[in-house]
C-alpha cells in the first residue's frame, strides 16, 4: 500500500526550529511503523533519527506521537494508521533531534520516588513468602517499561514541567503495593505534593496512552486514596 | 573527554548489571550503555530462569547440571556447569531479596514450570524448574538489577557506544566511548573493564534479537587479538513469530502448547518421544525445518503451528499475557482460539568471548587470563551452554557469572594499581569515524547489512553444508571491501544514529567471518551446529572447542580441550 510518512524534523546543528518533511513509501500492511522508519532511514534519508532497540515494544525506545496519539512505534503496524501518518517526537520534552528528545529529566524524575525493592528485615535462607493474592494486588504496575508515553501525553505535565508525571507514579505504586516492601512511607512523603499525585486532574490521557495496557488513571488513584484514607504502615 | 574509575562495564543488561552490584560495594565503578539501561535485551526475556529450588517437585542441582551438559551436546565444560547449577539456587533467591515479583505457589513460594530439556533423574521426564514472572521474567529481572543499582549509587553513562578496548603491555586498562549525544569520543581508564555487550543475532536475516545487538564486545576483542570461542554454535528458537523472528517463548510449550504441521500432525513425536515439543530448542528447530522441507509446513510454506488453544483463555492470559499481547498486534490473531504462526528465528549465541569461571577472559588454548578484562553474559563463552544452550540459562548465566566476575574484579582492583594508557588513546576510534564520516563511495550501510544477514540466514543457518559455508565466507570478505566504500548521508556530530549503525556493521562483518570459518572447519554436527555432509557428533576429532583469532591472513583456528568431571559423553536423545 502506498502511504505518506509526514514526520517532524529537526537537526541542531542547522536548524533554528523543527520543520515538516513527506516521505511517499510502498509498505505492506503488517509492516510496524518502525519498520517504515527504518525504510527512510536507510534507503532515503540516512539523517533520520530515532531511538529504537528490541523492536516488539518490550525495551521502550521508540515511543512518539503518531497521528496525534503516544504510541510505540513498534507497536503499531501501518494498515491501522491510514494513508497520511504523521510523526512527530514526544510532547514536554526538549527535542535533541528529528524523534530523539531529552530524556533525562524524566528519568531523574523516576529516581526521585526511591523506585526500588525497600525491607529492612534481614533476609531469609530462601523466599520470602507472598500469597498470589498480595502478588496479583501490584501486578499491573510491574509492567511499565519507562517509554514515557504517559506522561508525554499529560495536560497536567504540559502545564507544568515540575509535575512528577504518571510513570513516576506507576512506578511507586509497583513498591507501595507490594506486601513485602517497607518503604511506603518514605515514597508517599514525596508523592503527597503539590507536584506529586494532586497535579493529576483525572484526565485519563495516560491510560490510553499506555503501550502495556497499564490502567495508570486507577494506579494514580490508588495512590491518592491511601494517602487520604489511611496512612499505612 | 577523560574519566577515571576503578572499573568500568560495558553494557547494562542483566549480566553487566549483576556485576557492578558487585563493583559497587568496594571500589568507584561506572556502567556505559549505548542505550538506556531498562532498554537492554534482557528485558524481552519471557519463560524463566531455570533453578532447582523444588519448590513444586523434587528436584537437585545436579540434575540441572546434567541436563545443561546433555542439552549442551557435551560440548559444555561441566566445571563451569557445575557452578551454574549449584549458585542458581542462591542467585534467584537474592534476585526475590531484592523485590523481583515471581508468579507464586498456593503455599506463596515462587511458582515454576516445565522447559525445554531440563528434567528430574538424569533425563527420565520433564522437569518443573523454570522460575517465572507471567511471561516478562527477563523484563523483571533487568528492572530489579537497575533498581538495585540506582538504590547503590552506581554511575551510568547512557547512550555511550563504547567503540574501542584499551590494552597496553597486556594488561587491559580502559575503552573509548562516543557519547551519541554529542559525537564526543570519551577515554575511560580504568584498572578493569567487563566486556557484558550482550548477543549479535543481527547477524541473521530472521532474529529474535534487538537491533542494537550487533556483538560490539566480541567484535572489539577479536580486534584486539583476543579470539572469540566456539563461534560456530548459533542457536535458533524454535519458535519466531512467521518473518519477523519476534519470539513466542518456550514457555507455551511448558504450559501444554503443542507443535503441528500442516496435517495436523504433532510432529514432536517422531523426533523426541520423551520430551516432544519440550525437546532442547536445537532439535526441536531442525525438526521444523525438516517439516517443511518434507512439504508439511502450513500449506507447503516456511512456518508451523503452535497450537494453545486447549490451554484455554485462563492460562493463555494469566501465564501468558504478553505472548497473547503480540499475537493480536502483530498477528491479528487470538491465541486462545487460533494457532501461532512460527519458524525458527536466530536468538542466541553459545559462543563469545573465551572466560574461566571468574570470567577472566582467557587468551589462548592454556587458558592464560589477560590482567584486567573480563566478561559476562551471552557476549562471552565460560562455557556452560556448549554446542547448545537450554531455556532458562541465559538469565541464570547473566546473575551467576554477573556476580562472580563482579567479585573477581573487586578482588582485582583492590590489590592492582591503574597502568599507563596507550599514547593517544581515542586516536584509533576516532580516525575510524572519521573515515566513515567522510567516505566518499557508493555503498550504502543499509544493503551491505541486508546481504550479509540474507547470506548468514541461508548458509551459515540451521544446516549448514561445506560448499555453501565456504561460499559464504568468500562473499563475507567481498562484503568487507566493500565497506570500505561505505557512504554516510549524516556527516553531522549529534545524535548520528546512522554512524552508529555503520561501525555495528562493521562489527557483524568481522564476527560473521569468523562464525563462519569456525564452521567451516567442525566436520561434524553436535548441537546447534548441524552440518549435512558430517550428520554425526565425532568426539574422537572434534570434543574440543573452537578458538578463532582475526589475523592479517585471515581466521585462524586453534582448539582447547572441554573440562569433563561428572558425565563422560553419550549419544544425545531425548
Amino acid at each position: 500500500m502506498n502511504v505518506t510518512l509526514r514526520i517532524q524534523r529537526f537537526n541542531p546543528e542547522t536548524d533554528s526550529k523543527p520543520h515538516w518533511e513527506e516521505y511517499p513509501l510502498d509498505v505492506e500492511p503488517s509492516d510496524r511503523l518502525l519498520d517504515a522508519l527504518h525504510e527512510v532511514k536507510w534507503h532515503h534519508d540516512g539523517t533520520l533519527a530515532f531511538r529504537r532497540s528490541c523492536a516488539h515494544g518490550i525495551c521502550g525506545s521508540d515511543a512518539m506521537t503518531i497521528n496525534n496519539v503516544n504510541r510505540l512505534a513498534c507497536k503499531v503496524l501501518m494498515g491501522d494508521l491510514g494513508a497520511r501518518v504523521t510523526v512527530e517526537p514526544l510532547r514536554g520534552f526538549r527535542i535533541v533531534k528529528d524523534l530523539v528528545v531529552d530524556m533525562e529529566p524524566f528519568f531523574e524524575k523516576y529516581r526521585s520516588i526511591k523506585p526500588y525493592f525497600i525491607n529492612y528485615d534481614p533476609d531469609p535462607p530462601t523466599e520470602r513468602y507472598q500469597s498470589q493474592e498480595e502478588r496479583e494486588r501490584y501486578d499491573d504496575t510491574t509492567k511499565c517499561i519507562l517509554c514515557a508515553a504517559c506522561t508525554s501525553s499529560c495536560p497536567s505535565y504540559w502545564g507544568n514541567r515540575e509535575f512528577l508525571g504518571p510513570a513516576t507514579i506507576v512506578q511507586a505504586h509497583r513498591f507501595i503495593f507490594d506486601s513485602r516492601d517497607q518503604g511506603a512511607n518514605e515514597r508517599l512523603e514525596v508523592l503527597n505534593d503539590r507536584d506529586g499525585v494532586w497535579r493529576c486532574r483525572t484526565i485519563f490521557n495516560c491510560t490510553g496512552a499506555c503501550p502495556r495496557e497499564i490502567k495508570v488513571t486507577q494506579a494514580i488513584g490508588e495512590v491518592k486514596k491511601l494517602l487520604l484514607f489511611n496512612r499505612m504502615v | 573527554m577523560y574519566h577515571s574509575f576503578d572499573a568500568i562495564v560495558v553494557g547494562a543488561g542483566g549480566a553487566g548489571l549483576r556485576a557492578a552490584l558487585e563493583l559497587g560495594r568496594s571500589g568507584s565503578v561506572a556502567v556505559l550503555t549505548k542505550l538506556y539501561p531498562t532498554r537492554s535485551h534482557t528485558g524481552t526475556a519471557q519463560g524463566g530462569i531455570g533453578a532447582a529450588l523444588g519448590n513444586v517437585e523434587e528436584d537437585l542441582w545436579e540434575w540441572h547440571m546434567f541436563d545443561t551438559v546433555k542439552g549442551g551436546d557435551y560440548l559444555t565444560d561441566q566445571d563451569a556447569a557445575e557452578i551454574l547449577a549449584r549458585e542458581a539456587v542462591d542467585t534467584v533467591y537474592e534476585l526475590e531479596h531484592w523485590g523481583l515479583p515471581f508468579d507464586r505457589t498456593s503455599d506463596g513460594k515462587i511458582a515454576q514450570r516445565p522447559f525445554g530439556g531440563h528434567t528430574h533423574h538424569f533425563g527420565k521426564g520433564a522437569v518443573r524448574r523454570s522460575c517465572y514472572a507471567a511471561d516478562r521474567t527477563g523484563h523483571m529481572i533487568l528492572q530489579t538489577l537497575y533498581q538495585q543499582c540506582l538504590r547503590h549509587s552506581v554511575q551510568f553513562f547512557d547512550e555511550y557506544h563504547v567503540v574501542d578496548l584499551l590494552i597496553q603491555d597486556g594488561v587491559a586498562c580502559g575503552v573509548v566511548a562516543y557519547q551519541i549525544l554529542t559525537g564526543e569520543f570519551h577515554t575511560f581508564r580504568a584498572k578493569a573493564v567487563l566486556l557484558a555487550t550482550g548477543g549479535m543475532g543481527r547477524l541473521f536475516r530472521i532474529t529474535s534479537n534487538a537491533h542494537a545487538l550487533t556483538g560490539d564486545g566480541p567484535a572489539m576483542a577479536l580486534r584486539r587479538g583476543i579470539p572469540l570461542e566456539d563461534m560456530e554454535f548459533f542457536q535458533f528458537h524454535p519458535t519466531g513469530i512467521r518473518k519477523m523472528g519476534i519470539l513466542i517463548t518456550e514457555a507455551v510449550r511448558g504450559e501444554g502448547g503443542i507443535l503441528l504441521n500442516d496435517r495436523g500432525e504433532r510432529f514432536m513425536e517422531r523426533y523426541s518421544p520423551t520430551l516432544l515439543d519440550l525437546a532442547p530448542r536445537d532439535i526441536v528447530s531442525r525438526a521444523i525445518y525438516l517439516e517443511v522441507r518434507n512439504g508439511l509446513g502450513i500449506g507447503g510454506k516456511d512456518y508451523v503451528h503452535l497450537d494453545a488453544t486447549h490451554l484455554g483463555r485462563d492460562v493463555v492470559e494469566s501465564k501468558l499475557p504478553d505472548i497473547a499481547d503480540f499475537c493480536r498486534t502483530y498477528l491479528g490473531i487470538d491465541p486462545a482460539t487460533e494457532p501461532m504462526p512460527v519458524q525458527p528465528t536466530a536468538h542466541y549465541a553459545m559462543g563469545g568471548i573465551p572466560t574461566d569461571t571468574d570470567g577472566r577472559v582467557i587468551v589462548d588454548e592454556k587458558n592464560t587470563a589477560l590482567p584486567g578484562l573480563y566478561a559476562a553474559g551471552e557476549c562471552a563463552c565460560v562455557s556452560v551452554h556448549g554446542a547448545n544452550r537450554l531455556g532458562t540459562n541465559s538469565l541464570v548465566d547473566l546473575v551467576v557469572f554477573g556476580r562472580r566476575a563482579g567479585r573477581d574484579m573487586a578482588r582485582y582492583v583492590r590489590e592492582n594499581d591503574f597502568v599507563a594508557l596507550p599514547p593517544e588513546p581515542e586516536c584509533e576510534a576516532c580516525d575510524e569515524a572519521e573515515r566513515l564520516l567522510k567516505g566518499t563511495g557508493q555503498e550504502r550501510v543499509a544493503d551491505i547489512r541486508q546481504e550479509l544477514q540474507d547470506l548468514m540466514m541461508d548458509d551459515v543457518g540451521v544446516f549448514r553444508v561445506e560448499e555453501q559455508i565456504a561460499g559464504a565466507l568468500s562473499k563475507i570478505g567481498e562484503l568487507k571491501s566493500r565497506y570500505q566504500k561505505v557512504a554516510l548521508d549524516d556527516r553531522g556530530q549529534k545524535f548520528n544514529t546512522e554512524l552508529l549503525e555503520a561501525i555495528e556493521l562493521g562489527y557483524l562483518l568481522d564476527l560473521a567471518e569468523v562464525t563462519a570459518a569456525s564452521a567451516l572447519a567442525r566436520q561434524e554436527s553436535r548441537g546447534a551446529h548441524s552440518r549435512e555432509d558430517y550428520p554425526e557428533r565425532d568426539d574422537d576429532h572434534w570434543l574440543k572447542h573452537t578458538l578463532a583469532y582475526q589475523t592479517g591472513e585471515g581466521v585462524e583456528l586453534k582448539y582447547k580441550p572441554v573440562s569433563i568431571t561428572r558425565f563422560e559423553p553419550k549419544p544425545r536423545t531425548y
